[in-house]
């Protein structure tokens, strides 16, 4: 028997909504969103876990959607660009990216923002060198590093205010 | 054209930005239509040979296999190589997917499996198997040297080199000589995005190509001829593209291979290339080139000799301007240069970003900083020196030079007259600290380009044009110009591009497409203008004010002036009364007689500054570049935050060119190996400093239009020098083989 002739069940919550069916169990979560959901936001890079352009959340952490089976995570809770939106309002992270001129080509874009997002609750958002340390998964062949680590270090600044002004 | 700004010239955010923050800008592979089937294909192993057998039964028989298709069962296809030639005028016989057994170079597609699921084309793909009769090749750069060449059909954008007074005989006579062989390794473009088709058969049997392209139209004319096909029968769409950096300048594999299967099974079909196969087709020659330069003790340049080879297939003469640069920049008066073609059993060599100017300005700057310090002089102080302020070569006067402005404006930012001139002597901590520059030099191009402006119902202006934003801010600057143009705000204007129906634009490349398409854009908008107040004039219950001279079009409204200052009308309203839906122009920008004329008289360049500073670490030996620098005069900036960002993304890719790509060959099987992400270095995040750039003002009406020469390209120009210089300047070792590495 072959691997695409197998069927294994699947069972995701993508962007807060069930998703279940049975799937052959090479099936990877990120061709999975692409091919079969038409999430086309996570975008394919390199397939192999060096580049990022796939990356989502799954339960809150930032993953290569290209190196997990779908079948893989069952009950998972996956978040995709298309999820982080609330009734057509940007999130503050995807204006900071317009605002600072983050992208180019905008491929690698939501990857680079799913990532960023995920970075904010990791705390590692010290300094520039530390955004960019943990950035460095992200590969950028436009060359907008720069203006990625202006929109998150403009989202620091903006939760900091917001918390001084919480603690006033 | 006299353009007073009020949009052109603003940092206005990109207007495509929300589709692609959102994820909902559709690239090539993602159109969906029902009953698509998935292509994956397969490719030679080997470099030279012929195909003997080809065993796909066990393959057929994964579930949801469909078709697997080779050279032997395919679709009729064009027969000759001339069909296969596209605008980029690569000299040679074009290679022909599919045509026959026999293998050109390694990564040659040598069957496509076609499926109902990724998962089942990918997994037949890998049980395909192909026995082949292997014949000898040659990958090695080396050894393909000693066949070094002069094609007898040059391409098409080829500058021949020009001597001029005696070369040899002054670099004898010269006190202080510089010489060397300089190499620069190959490079693959790798935009984040795979090149990728996604093939379309309408109701009506013609087809709808989404293509990872840098020009529609040209696909559109390359299937049509290929696949034996009329061009109304396709239509290429690229309306958001990944990335492409030149990569997607000629027809690569995948669009031939889809469309031909489409054609084949009459079905919807998708071929994407994986990131190993983005190694088997365009890339970045390798290069090298022998440098020497003659001066007297003064510091003047008396002798400038230089020799370069870069590489192409064994079937296509590729050829890059790499030897003219500094012969165009420099006042020296005696000057003379060679260049050949060194033929390798692998695809043929492309264009990747500055083509010719990144190879040729980065080597020679790297041998301009050698001499200035022969000759004991300041890097800076030695280029302005040694200044021209015409094109040396051609013996022409310049549309506009502002590299003087450039030079100072970037010295002054950087901090470089704080430098030490001994290599070595300046550190912090227990790092090296070291100070670089050099000089960059490209084309200002401009070529025939059409756009169409349209008024509709709704009051929003519309523009058109076949033009490919590949992350460039094409859609923003275009967007600019008609506001600015037609008297528009921007959230009024809706821009088209990317479509090889839309009215026609050159492929975009070379940075020539802000300059052209901007213009096509300004006199579609003018013409519109024009039109909308005839037909007005014309229109008996159009009010009297409106029907007159003295109306102004501000704002996107219509409004009078003088003692008919208060009256205005919407543009939704003024269509109404003339009676009309939609009121169009189209109009074509081209040099025209005089700019043919300034064309022949002068010659028009970009230039610019890069200053940059390295640590090492004197133990490890590990390069930081820490600061970048680039003063650009590149004409009139129609947005300076995505003029900044092209600027920007180039620096990073220079970065890449001096410290970290390059693409190795397996000689033994033709291959490049280190074909991933992995073990292809790209800069990330952490390898890159805050970059600073700065545009000096420089006028220039003659060079396009509007004034602009373009900013794609001259950000790689020197800056990879300027790295390589700053390595010198810290450790007091000269590498002259790009990328310089650890193991250097």
């Amino acid at each position: 028997m072959t691997h695409v002739s197998v069927a294994v069940p699947c069972r995701l919550q993508i962007n807060g909504q069930g998703y279940a069916a049975d799937l052959p169990p090479s099936v990877t979560l990120l061709d999975l969103l692409r091919e079969r959901l038409g999430l086309i936001g996570t975008k394919k890079g390199c397939d192999h876990g060096q580049c990022g352009a796939c990356t989502v959340l799954v339960d809150g952490k930032r993953v290569k959607s290209c190196l997990i089976l779908a079948v893989s995570i069952p009950d998972a809770a996956v978040m995709t660009i298309e999820g982080i939106s609330q009734n057509g309002r940007l999130h503050p992270m995807q204006q900071a990216f317009i605002d600072t001129d983050a992208f180019q080509c905008g491929y690698c874009t939501p990857g680079q923002i799913m990532s960023a997002i995920a970075l904010l609750e990791e705390g590692h958002i010290h300094s520039r060198a530390e955004i960019r340390e943990f950035m460095s998964g992200n590969l950028c062949r436009c060359g907008a590093y720069n203006g990625i680590i202006d929109a998150i270090e403009r989202i620091v600044a903006q939760q900091r205010g917001n918390h001084a002004g919480e603690a006033a | 054209m006299n353009v007073i700004s009020t949009h052109i010239g603003q940092p206005v955010s990109r207007i495509d930005g929300v589709a692609k923050v959102t994820g909902q800008a559709k690239y090539a592979a993602e159109p969906h239509p029902p009953g698509m089937l998935y292509g994956v294909v397969v490719n030679s192993p080997i470099a030279r040979g012929r195909i003997e057998t080809i065993h796909d039964a066990e393959a057929r028989q994964i579930p949801g296999v469909i078709e697997i298709m080779t050279h032997l069962n395919r679709p009729h296809a064009a027969l000759f190589e001339k069909s296969y030639m596209d605008g980029l005028g690569v000299p040679g016989a074009p290679y022909r997917p599919l045509h026959d057994g026999e293998i050109h170079f390694n990564g040659q597609p040598v069957a496509v499996v076609f499926a109902e699921t990724f998962e089942a084309a990918r997994e037949a793909a890998m049980l395909v198997r192909v026995d082949y009769e292997r014949w000898p090749h040659n990958a090695n750069f080396e050894v393909a040297l000693h066949q070094k060449y002069m094609p007898s059909k040059t391409r098409s954008n080829y500058v021949p080199p020009k001597p001029r007074g005696d070369a040899a005989a002054a670099y004898a006579l010269s006190a202080v000589k510089t010489e060397g062989r300089y190499h620069l390794a190959p490079e693959h473009h790798n935009p984040m995005e795979m090149h990728a088709t996604t093939v379309i058969v309408e109701d009506d049997g013609t087809f709808t190509v989404w293509d990872k392209t840098q020009g529609p139209q040209a696909v559109q004319a390359y299937l049509a001829s290929a696949l034996s096909l009329s061009k109304d029968q396709v239509r290429v769409r690229n309306p958001y593209v990944g990335g492409a950096f030149g990569s997607g300048l000629r027809a690569v594999y995948n669009v031939f291979l889809a469309t031909l299967a489409a054609k084949m099974l009459k079905r919807a079909v998708r071929v994407t290339l994986t990131r190993p196969q983005m190694f088997t087709h365009a890339f970045r020659p390798e290069a090298v080139m022998d440098i020497a330069l003659g001066a007297s003790r003064d510091g003047t340049l008396q002798s400038m000799i230089v020799k370069g080879v870069t590489d192409t297939s064994r079937f296509e003469h590729n050829m890059e301007n790499i030897v003219i640069w500094g012969l165009i920049n420099y006042r020296c008066p005696n000057a003379t240069a060679d260049y050949k073609v060194a033929p390798r059993d692998t695809y043929t060599s492309s264009d990747m970003r500055a083509p010719g100017a990144a190879t040729g300005v980065n080597l020679l700057e790297m041998a301009i900083d050698e001499m200035a310090y022969a000759c004991g002089m300041d890097p800076l102080a030695f280029r302005l020196h040694n200044y021209s302020d015409i094109d040396a070569m051609h013996d022409m006067p310049l549309t506009s030079k502002a590299l003087r402005d450039a030079m100072a404006q970037g010295a002054q930012h950087f901090g470089w007259h704080d430098r030490s001139m001994i290599p070595g002597s300046m550190r912090d901590g227990r790092e090296l600290v070291g100070w670089g520059m050099a000089t960059g030099i490209w084309d200002a191009m401009f070529s025939p380009t059409s756009a169409r402006a349209r008024l509709g119902q709704d009051g929003r202006l519309h523009i058109a044009t076949a033009a490919s934003d590949i992350g460039t801010g094409t859609y923003t600057i275009l967007a600019q110009t008609a506001a600015e143009a037609f008297g528009m705000p921007l959230d009024r204007i809706d821009i088209e591009l990317g479509d090889s129906a839309l009215p026609e634009c050159p492929t975009e490349g070379g940075s020539w497409t802000a300059a052209s398409a901007g213009a096509a854009v300004w006199l579609a908008c003018h013409s519109l203008r024009t039109k909308l107040f005839a037909a007005l004039a014309r229109c008996k219950n159009a009010p009297s004010w409106a029907r007159q001279d003295s109306v102004k079009l501000e704002g996107g409204a219509l409004h009078g002036m003088n003692e008919n200052a208060q009256d205005s009308l919407s543009l939704s309203d003024a269509l109404s009364l003339t009676g009309q839906d939609v009121l169009e122009a189209e109009e074509t920008a081209k040099p025209g007689l005089r700019g043919k004329i300034s064309q022949m008289r002068k010659a028009r360049f970009t230039h610019s500054a890069v200053f940059c500073e390295v640590r090492v670490d004197p133990e490890l030996g590990t390069v930081r570049v820490t600061r970048l620098v680039n003063a650009v005069a590149a004409g009139r900036i129609m947005n300076p935050k995505t003029a900044a960002s092209q600027i920007r993304g180039a620096m990073v890719m220079a970065t890449g060119m001096a410290l970290h790509e390059d693409s190795l060959m397996d000689e033994r099987v033709g291959q490049f190996m280190n074909h991933n992400f992995a073990e292809y270095h790209i800069p990330a995040h952490a390898d890159i400093p805050d970059m600073d750039v700065l545009f000096v003002n420089e006028h220039d009406d003659e060079v396009s239009p509007l004034g602009v020469k373009g900013v794609g390209e001259i950000g790689m120009c020197g800056t990879a020098a300027a790295i390589a210089n700053a390595i010198f300047h810290a450790t007091g070792r000269r590498e002259r083989n790009l990328p310089i590495t650890l193991g250097a």
